[in-house]
């Protein structure tokens, strides 16, 4: 077996270091060695979207990206959305309007979610319906996370981006 | 009502939008190892000779574990107890575990499955209801009733042959059902720890922490009161999580024998061989109808492929015929039934258990009766419709049905009087109905004690704690909880602190199975907080100077015009009037009226009912089939949360048009140089085809209130009821789009070319099965009807002997 490596990375706003065996995924290194357990897996084969995290802003599928290429990236996970005790609009709209039944695939939703909101405002339902095109839900037939994204958008437009 | 039927967050959403609910496999516990199961990569053979040695040997590794470790057999129903947690010497599927590596972590347990040396003698493989017919040896169970037919059922309520022979037409049509899979996102996980008093403890994704309790105690052979199961929130459930699965007593073995926690997380591909999902069953229905348009008479039958093991099968059969009686009258009925064993993951319960099948023939045969007939398929069925407070021919007692207003409101809302047979080609409507369980009559094993019960902890701070065994896998079984307390003792569902799932602290609850939840859970809460609610205005009627039963609970408070105390207060009178405030509460469902042996199946407190009408786009260039919009109704008796109820409507929806257009569980064999094993065509989320956002359409929901006296507040079933008229409603679409009838799932774009090529060359525009097997149904037990004189019992001497089961 190869020695562990140290990386050192951005989680969150705050910077973290890991040390861990070279083969292991963002996504293990996320749960496993930083106990940020928010993000989950479903498949570790980039087929149901549960471990999508942003990294530098952009939604990834944390199963498929190496730990070790994000030396000094910024990654945000779930744990991140909320400011302190306060929700994002979007986990408040989840939340509210039905959009988490079980909520195991709630996370990497949430996240793809927000990077697209980043980048537009105001998705239109056929918009939303293809940004989480690639995030697996069993539960809900979808319509109510479609309606909550677009609730926390009007929500964003008043209170600004975040 | 202050909080029933009024949207709200649910209890537990906050924990699930910020990744705090705690799953499974998010369980890190100090000193804890990791497990990994070797599986067997044949699909029926012996096993020769197990050498471990070398996986023993590698670094890291702290045990191997065999058959040999585990001498008891385990089963979910008591009649199937025949499982190993790892087979000893005979393997029956591709993914049946043969041994387990315990190891400091994954990646180290993974490694050393390699080093495992397991000789296999292959036997011949069964691979389809066919081959299990044709071919009884070798058998796959030796305790089947007959060759590798593992169970065969046959009844007959009424003289179904005068029925038929007397009716005006009769159709006889054949329908096939392709098995499915449950797809959860979370995979199986358990954690294992004997804690500081040597006694276990086990976490795990499942839906029947009780069953799961009651099969470690029997099969570690240790006392029950020595063992603690908690059931973690599931990832989705469906189904899927409702056996007892070979990792949790293997994880719970190796944590007794090595004294720490160790933990085991299914991949993908595992929960796909695992599976425990829809049986695939071919059907032919012979049914009577008068000219008018009334079924006169209906027989059954039904071959089921069981794969593997029992698993829920022997119920799941009685379930491909017992609810045939309860959506649409039906005067006389017979239902024969065959499950057999194949090589195959084991098939079980998933959302809709063994009824979705024939619903979807039956469905289907209704709208080519109204064509015959030259009626209209929304019409036909509201002829039909039950009548409320029924017993039926197969002496099911239904309670409350909103099934005519349910067709009502599809038909008004989908516009179906001008739009049906008139969007032009390629362009369709069709409608389906359904009916379903809310919980089972009887519990798994047989017994007279409640099947669910609550207890209610109070205190002066005004917090209300209440413990029950009910298991949250998404569907708000929490919320439901929360919500009847909160509405019966007047306060918020956020000022209830909800324990579940837990067998160390929580009383018993059979399990998040056959939408049981809100009915059995609710009785059982309503009765524990109206003993508290009870005492709490003795000692509030004497501070007040108000009588008790004039006192009003609401808004966190209890009151009589302008004289109030907050809840808090009240409860602490309560507490100095007769102490520390608690109560329990349980529930058992009626008696059913059925008396016969097998009429245990099809029993509920009550049953829900669903209409649906779905449009379809075929291009007839492709075969693309497109749903542009469904509306469902659906009858809920009353609603507790309208955006769960929603939700847990429109999942089933969504699940249902899925399996109609796409999910498929199926096998295929490897060429003879590499093993020619059955193994799983698609055991990937990839693969395996399943509707995602850009697919699912449109959907109008409506709730239809139509109380049940037997139900919490009159509440019954939302989680799988709606989710049946969806199939045969895609299929009655589809043929009024392009005129073919596709009779079997999934209806993919093949099919459908095929059908219109048929069509083209003026044959039968028809895709489905052409033939039924010959199999040897018994002489079915004989039971009159409530209207031809019977009294629920079987006519003597038409009940067979009881099956001798050979170890």
């Amino acid at each position: 077996m190869q020695p562990n490596q140290l990386v050192r990375l951005t989680v969150n706003g705050e910077p973290a270091e890991a040390y861990f065996a070279p083969y292991k995924t963002l996504l293990e290194v996320l749960r496993e060695d930083l106990n940020l357990t928010g993000t989950k897996h479903g498949c570790e084969l980039g087929e149901c979207g549960a471990c999508a995290v942003l990294v530098d802003g952009e939604p990834q599928l944390s199963c498929l990206v190496l730990a070790l290429e994000c030396e000094g990236r910024a990654i945000e996970t779930v744990e991140g959305l909320g400011r302190g005790p306060e929700l994002h609009p979007l986990q408040t709209a989840f939340a509210d309007l039905g959009a988490a039944q079980c909520g195991y695939c709630t996370p990497g939703i949430l996240m793809t979610a927000k990077a697209l909101l980043l980048k537009e405002p105001s998705p239109s339902r056929d918009r939303i319906k293809e940004a989480i095109s690639g995030n697996l839900c069993r539960c809900t037939g979808y319509q109510q996370i479609f309606e909550a994204i677009e609730e926390a958008a009007r929500r964003m437009e008043h209170e600004g981006p975040r | 009502m202050k909080v029933l039927g009024k949207p709200r967050r649910r209890v537990d959403g906050r924990a699930k939008v910020t990744g705090q609910t705690r799953f499974a496999d998010d369980i890190v516990l100090p000193r804890m190892l990791h497990m990994k199961l070797l599986r067997s990569p044949h699909p029926h053979a012996k096993i020769t000779s197990i050498d471990f040695s070398k996986a023993s040997s590698l670094p890291g590794v702290h045990l191997v574990l065999t058959g040999k470790d585990f001498p008891i057999t385990f089963g979910i129903l008591p009649v199937t107890q025949d499982e190993y947690p790892l087979a000893p010497e005979h393997v029956r599927y591709v993914g049946d575990p043969v041994a387990a590596v315990v190891a400091k972590d994954e990646q180290t347990a993974t490694e050393a499955l390699d080093l495992v040396d397991v000789k296999y003698q292959p036997l011949k493989t069964i691979s389809s209801p066919e081959e299990a017919l044709q071919n009884p040896e070798p058998r796959i169970h030796a305790y089947s009733e007959l060759g590798n037919i593992h169970r065969l059922q046959a009844f007959e309520f009424g003289d179904v042959a005068a029925s038929l022979k007397a009716s005006d037409f009769v159709f006889e049509d054949l329908y096939f059902y392709e098995g499915n899979t449950h797809l959860a996102i979370e995979q199986h996980a358990s954690v294992a720890q004997v804690d500081g008093e040597g006694k276990l403890t086990l976490w795990s994704s499942t839906q029947v922490p009780h069953y799961v309790h009651r099969c470690l105690a029997r099969v570690l052979q240790i006392p029950a009161s020595h063992v603690r199961v908690i059931a973690t929130p599931n990832g989705g459930g469906f189904g899927g999580k409702c056996d007892v699965c070979n990792h949790e007593m293997v994880a719970a073995k190796a944590a007794m024998m090595l004294g720490r926690p160790v933990k085991i997380c299914l991949n993908r591909e595992e929960v796909f061989y695992m599976h425990r999902g829809r049986h695939p069953v071919l059907m032919k229905f012979r049914t009577g109808v008068t000219k008018e348009g009334k079924l006169t008479g209906m027989h059954l039958q039904t071959l089921v492929d069981g794969g593997g093991y029992g698993s829920y099968g022997v119920a799941s059969t009685f379930y491909t015929g017992a609810l045939q009686t309860v959506t649409y009258e039906l005067p006389r009925y017979k239902f024969d039934a065959a499950r057999v064993f194949t090589n195959k993951p084991p098939c079980g319960p998933k959302r809709g258990h063994g009824t979705p099948q024939p619903r979807f023939g039956q469905e289907i045969q209704l709208d080519k009766i109204a064509e015959k007939l030259g009626m209209d398929p929304a019409e036909l069925r509201l002829k039909n419709v039950l009548k409320p407070n029924t017993i039926t021919a197969n002496w099911l007692k239904v309670g409350s049905i909103g099934l005519a207003e349910c067709i009502k409101q599809v038909v008004e809302r989908s516009g179906w009087k001008t739009r049906y047979k008139k969007l032009g080609p390629g362009r369709g409507l069709g409608i389906a109905c359904g009916s379903y369980l809310s919980g089972a009559g009887l519990p798994i094993y047989w017994n007279k004690m409640p099947q669910s019960a609550v207890q209610l902890l109070l205190d002066r701070s005004g917090q209300v704690t209440v413990f029950c065994g009910a298991t949250e896998i998404g569907q708000g079984s929490d919320d439901v909880l929360a919500a009847i307390v909160a509405e019966v003792l007047g306060i918020d569902p956020f000022e209830i602190r909800c324990v579940t799932g837990d067998t160390g602290i929580t009383p018993v609850d059979l399990g998040s199975y056959s939408s049981r939840v809100t009915v059995m859970m609710g009785n059982a809460a309503i009765d524990a907080s109206n003993k508290v609610k009870k005492l709490i205005a003795e000692a509030v009627s004497e501070q007040l100077e108000i009588a008790p039963e004039r006192l009003e609970f609401a808004n966190g408070r209890v009151f009589f015009e302008s004289k109030s105390l907050t809840f808090a207060e009240a409860v602490g009178f309560a507490e100095e009037k007769f102490g520390t405030i608690g109560s329990v509460g349980s529930y058992k469902p009626p008696r059913s009226p059925g008396r016969y042996k097998g009429a245990g199946v099809g029993p509920s407190p009550a049953y829900s009912y669903t209409a649906c009408v779905v449009e379809t786009q075929v291009d007839e260039k492709t075969g693309w089939i497109t749903v542009p919009k469904i509306w469902v109704a659906h009858d809920i008796g009353r609603t507790i949360n309208p955006v769960l109820a929603r939700g847990q409507v429109e999942g089933s929806v969504y699940m249902g048009l899925s399996e109609a257009l796409m999910e498929e569980q199926i096998f295929r064999r490897l060429p003879p140089k590499l093993s020619g094993a059955l193994v799983h065509k698609i055991p990937s989320l990839l693969e395996y085809k399943s509707l995602t956002s850009l697919d699912m359409p449109d959907v109008d929901t409506v709730l239809i209130e139509d109380p049940d006296p037997n139900c919490p507040f009159g509440a019954k079933e939302a989680g799988q009821g709606p989710l049946l008229p969806v199939m045969p409603a895609v299929a009655n679409a589809i043929y009024d789009a392009v005129g073919v009838r596709i009779d079997e799932l999934p209806i993919t774009p093949d099919k459908v070319l095929a059908a219109l090529k048929k069509k083209k060359n003026g044959e039968e525009a028809r895709v489905g099965p052409t033939h039924f097997p010959s199999v040897p149904y018994p002489d079915p037990v004989l039971v009159a009807p409530p209207w031809e004189g019977g009294d629920g019992n079987a006519d003597k001497g038409s009940e067979r002997p009881k099956v001798k089961l050979k170890a």
